[in-house]
């Protein structure tokens, strides 16, 4: 058997989250979200937490493992001594236990319009917008992203600065800026390149040490401050190139 | 729709955070490490006032240098240098993704601190 302490809170009850043990059984292959489910399952109906997929691929699972944002399906027992404490994602409202408030990501997320926009709109006769594979390359890394929310987790300037756009944001507004079918870099850049965009980074990069599919945000919040400052000179000190 | 009562709780953030994992300290010592890369430059800038104003006052200065309060602040903003230093340079490659770009950065500090010792007459 191991420890699990969980953070509880119930809007209608609580006035702030408490913890709460539980006692699960030890299993080699069990992860965190199975002795969540198993204290769901048989020892507390009321627990709430979100989770999907179980398998690293919906980023529902974001919790607090320990004080390290993790995904809950991919954080093994047996990773841990002693009591594992669980708490909602950092820097996210708390809605009910370890569920978070997930608005503010969801609304920043819109604003960096994380979708191709066509430099030209083409008929469909003339076929599909084709790629090679170095092309690709340049913008791959960053369509990973699940969109868990670890980085927020992980970031203290999110935390400090709660208007930040934020990691994964920018990561995926690079991921369409870097792709060669895109066209919609200066709508982007309207959000990105912002203070409250790229500037507000400081460059802690915990970011891109949690997060669980190597996206690497960090490195693209870096590219974006370069290439916005490179915008910032070409405007300012070679106008004639516009 | 049925009215769903929501209360969010929000966390103080405080400043824990720092010593919530060995990467916040990491940084926050890569931070700290402007005050003595500041304060380095305001002597030199010090040093510089007091070479303009005269051998005598230039002595008193080279004197002060050698104090043992001068020589400890020396030792730890020269650890603290290279502490941002390399931590700057190892992160170049997220920033400019190119090949060799965290040594070649290595290599340019190597050149000019040696061309810095040989103006100084060390060899």
């Amino acid at each position: 058997m191991i420890q699990l302490e969980v953070l509880r809170y119930n809007p209608e009850t609580d006035a702030e989250p408490r913890m709460q043990r539980y006692e699960v059984p030890y299993r080699e292959d069990w992860v965190v979200l199975d002795a969540l489910n198993h204290v769901k399952e048989n020892l507390d109906p009321t627990l709430s937490y979100r989770w999907s997929c179980h398998m690293a691929v919906c980023g529902s699972c974001g919790m607090m493992i320990n004080g390290e944002p993790r995904l809950a399906c991919k954080s093994f027992l047996r990773e841990y001594r002693g009591v594992i404490r669980v708490e909602p994602l950092a820097h996210f409202p708390i809605e009910r236990d370890l569920v978070t408030v997930m608005d503010d990501f969801m609304g920043k997320l819109a604003r960096v319009k994380p979708y191709l926009i066509p430099k030209h709109e083409k008929p469909l006769a003339e076929g599909e917008y084709r790629q090679t594979p170095a092309e690709l390359k340049k913008f791959k890394q960053y369509s990973m992203c699940i969109n868990c929310m670890l980085c927020y987790a992980a970031c203290p300037e999110y935390g400090l600065i709660p208007n930040y756009i934020g990691p994964a944001a920018i990561a995926l507004a690079h991921r369409y800026n870097q792709d060669s079918r895109d066209g919609g870099r200066a709508e982007r850049q309207e959000e990105i390149a912002a203070t409250e965009g790229a500037w507000d980074c400081s460059f802690v990069g915990a970011c891109s040490e949690v997060c669980p599919e190597h996206v690497d945000p960090a490195g693209a919040i870096q590219q974006v401050k370069i290439k916005s400052t490179l915008d910032w000179y070409k405007e300012h000190l070679m106008p004639w190139l516009k | 729709m049925a009215e769903v009562s929501r209360r969010p709780y929000v966390r103080e953030m405080g400043w824990r955070w720092i010593f919530r994992h060995p990467r916040y300290v990491r940084y926050m010592l890569r931070e700290f490490s402007c005050l003595f890369i500041g304060g380095y430059t305001l002597i030199m800038v010090w040093g510089l006032k007091e070479l303009a104003q005269g051998p005598g006052a230039w002595q008193a200065f080279l004197e002060w240098l050698r104090s043992p309060a001068s020589v400890a602040f020396h030792v730890l903003a020269l650890g603290f240098a290279l502490y941002h230093s390399s931590t700057w340079f190892n992160l170049t490659p997220k920033a400019l993704p190119i090949p060799y770009i965290s040594g070649a950065h290595y290599a340019g500090w190597a050149a000019v601190s040696l061309a810095v010792l040989y103006f100084a007459g060390v060899f």
